[in-house]
């Protein structure tokens, strides 16, 4: 299940969907919103998706982990809107037959995502300013690969 | 040949508008890189500016036609 939505995430919801009687772990990871960005106070964030793109490139995140670590179960839960610092702004939950690969899968997919998911945050500060978060680190070579 | 563009994030921003119709000189999605920077110069500032076409990410030499769907897609930060 692969879904970006204008609600509260459910987070057992997503736990739940990414159980499987055959995995043997399963590893969730909860992305929530910061209240400060070097040493500026957030207030709120607005994200945005492209949404179609945004569930294809997750798609493909997942069919990756599959090939690599034997997904037995898996669910990716994205956020948009206003969020307030606290709130859960992603969830991805993998199972996996043994532990170690679903530690991996799980980070592999969270990287992943951050680097070629088309979804923007917009940063709201205490003092009025406002910033596109952008994380570029490594966004380069990933996208190598997807360009057809 | 007229296509329409959906800008995402700061690219919006840039072009002031969330979708954006305007007459290209050429046929590739490099052409379409180069009309941009000349009409919207503040792109060339972003770290990085990749383009979807029907919702894949698409390199410099992939062809445009006035049906596609085109998408600016600035750095992402998702997550």
């Amino acid at each position: 299940m692969i879904e970006i939505i204008d609600k509260p995430i459910d987070v057992q919801k997503i736990i739940s969907a990414a159980s499987s009687r055959s995995g043997g772990a399963v590893n969730v990871f909860i992305g929530t919103v910061r209240n400060q960005t070097s040493s500026k106070k957030v207030t709120r964030l607005e994200y945005e998706a492209y949404e179609p793109m945004a569930v294809a490139e997750m798609n493909k995140i997942i069919q990756q982990a599959d090939k690599q670590w034997n997904l037995t179960g898996w669910a990716v839960s994205h956020r948009v809107g206003t969020l307030h610092p606290g709130d859960v702004a992603v969830v991805i939950a993998l199972s996996t037959a043994h532990r170690k690969e679903s530690f991996e899968a799980c980070q592999y997919v969270i990287d992943t995502l951050k680097q070629t998911v088309p979804i923007w945050k917009k940063e709201f500060f205490e003092d009025g300013d406002t910033c596109f978060r952008a994380s570029i680190k490594k966004r380069q070579t990933s996208l190598t690969l997807l360009i057809r | 040949m007229v296509v329409k563009i959906k800008a995402f994030g700061i690219s919006r921003d840039i072009i002031g508008n969330r979708e954006v119709a305007f007459e290209l000189t050429g046929t590739s999605v490099g052409d379409l890189r180069n009309t941009l920077a000349t009409q919207y110069p503040d792109l060339k500032k972003l770290k990085s500016l990749f383009i979807a076409v029907n919702q894949e990410y698409a390199s410099d030499e992939a062809p445009l036609h006035e049906t596609d769907e085109i998408a600016l897609i600035p750095p992402v930060s998702g997550g």
